[in-house]
């Protein structure tokens, strides 16, 4: 069934894949990282009965979640630069080049879908917990640090886990500002040897058994949380 | 020791406290009781100001708990509190449960703190389990732990908010009996239960609410004895009969 195709330019182009790989792998841990405490901060933000801050958060949420993370990035790449003049004074300032651009605008937009996972989470720590870490008198900065959000994030890991799945899939959108991730690198070979269906096939493969084994290891998370709780 | 006069709260329109003086001094043991929906709970939780209040004044040793300038969290470390749902951290062992407070809010030392937790923790007859987690602990045993946790902050007093109602009926006297020995070593002690048997043995006062009021605010042994308003009998004759 596979006569006429030529599986070695995998073999031939794994060092090349490797480095998109690891591009893909590094940028989805920062802006994992990123998210999470941008995001962690503005589920606060959203939770506080301080209108000053939980409007702004709540309009930051809406607003990025409402928007394709295609266009993000774009923003981010093309108006860093131009905010970069403005506030340098200087038109000759150059910007941060698109791999920042693209981990700013992951991070910004991931932090967005993170704060409401987060939120949700915090929200499923039962509201008597906070009335005892403060009965103790521990202070509002302890009580959510010490008690509800090792909690809250005990809750929402499977998850945080699995939109990071989803994450490390959505990198491959940098290719439109001209980065190469690992699917950059499986369509450059692709094109450039003519062997689109064996790469592509590759590709899939690759995404699959990764984001499968990550989910998988999501349900045997949840299975043993689920066992230990209460 | 604590003071409350005329303490009135409003959840929106609806009027949960009206006009509440009461007060218990120091060594004093005083039972709130009363049908639910009384507002018992959030009188005790307004005396730690985990439940704001819009009028009166409630003092502690003399420092105004609903004052702007209070410090909260440092008049909340001086009075112990155990709730109906134990409220222990799930994700600390039982003995951390413990270490916390002396430790982040007392500053002691992680011995020093361990030290006091595994005393408490024999007193109330727990002391194999401080490795374990709350949820491997059964509801009474969860309960006692609660009482060690707000002991080991040396409180000056003890606020139990139904600390037996969640608990299942052969567990409510291993919680009672450490509550009576507390209170027989002369711990100032507030505690909202349905448990007359407990309030005729060791409080000295009890405090009979009704819709938000304190109906009758009298020595243990008028109270039980003879009743004066006809809701607080109806209460006892609903309470005491079955």
């Amino acid at each position: 069934m596979f006569t006429g195709f030529d599986f070695d330019v995998i073999q031939k182009s794994l060092p090349y894949l490797w480095q998109g790989m690891q591009f893909s792998l590094g940028l989805t841990l920062l802006a994992m990282l990123g998210g999470i405490v941008i995001g962690t901060l503005l589920a606060l933000m959203r939770l506080s009965s301080f209108k000053l801050l939980s409007y702004p958060a709540g309009a930051y949420v809406n607003l990025v979640r409402s928007i394709p993370l295609i266009l993000v990035i774009f923003w981010f790449y093309f108006l860093i630069p131009v905010l970069i003049k403005k506030l340098t004074g200087n038109p000759y300032a150059s910007g941060i080049g698109p791999f920042y651009s693209a981990l700013i605008a992951f991070t910004m937009f991931e932090a967005a879908y993170y704060c409401e996972i987060i939120r949700a989470g915090i929200q499923s720590v039962p509201r008597g917990q906070v009335s005892a870490a403060y009965a103790l008198g521990l202070t509002y900065r302890q009580a959510t640090t010490l008690v509800i959000l090792p909690q809250a994030f005990r809750n929402m890991i499977p998850i945080l886990l699995t939109t990071s799945i989803i994450l490390f899939q959505d990198t491959s959108l940098v290719y439109v500002v001209g980065l190469t991730d690992f699917m950059g690198a499986a369509g450059k070979i692709a094109r450039r040897d003519g062997r689109l269906v064996e790469m592509y096939l590759f590709a899939a493969l690759v995404y699959f058994i990764i984001c499968y084994s990550g989910s998988y290891f999501v349900k045997t998370l949840q299975a043993r949380y689920n066992v230990g709780r209460n | 020791m604590i003071e409350m006069k005329n303490v009135s709260k409003w959840y929106g329109k609806f009027q949960v406290l009206k006009n509440c003086t009461t007060r218990v001094d120091k060594g004093e043991v005083v039972v709130v009781c009363g049908p639910s929906g009384s507002g018992k709970s959030t009188l005790i939780k307004t005396v730690n100001a985990l439940e704001p209040f819009q009028e009166g004044e409630i003092t502690v040793e003399g420092i105004s708990v609903g004052a702007p300038g209070t410090d909260l969290p440092k008049l909340r470390s001086r009075i112990g509190m155990v709730f109906q749902n134990f409220e222990l951290f799930p994700h600390m062992k039982v003995v951390d449960n413990i270490n916390l407070a002396q430790i982040k809010v007392l500053g002691r030392s992680k011995e020093e703190a361990s030290a006091k937790s595994m005393s408490l923790l024999k007193r109330v007859g727990l002391d194999g389990h401080a490795q374990k987690h709350p949820g491997q602990l059964s509801g009474g045993q969860q309960q006692r732990v609660a009482i060690a946790r707000g002991l080991a902050m040396d409180p000056i007093a003890m606020l139990f908010d139904e600390p037996t109602s969640a608990l299942d009926p052969e567990m409510i006297n291993e919680v009672l009996d450490v509550m009576t020995e507390l209170a027989h070593e002369g711990m100032t002690m507030m505690v909202v239960t349905h448990e007359m048997g407990f309030a005729s043995r060791v409080a000295h006062r009890v405090v009979f609410m009704d819709a938000g009021e304190i109906v009758e605010d009298a020595k243990k042994e008028d109270f039980f004895g003879k009743p004066r308003s006809e809701r607080a009998q109806h209460f006892l004759s609903k309470i005491l009969h079955h």
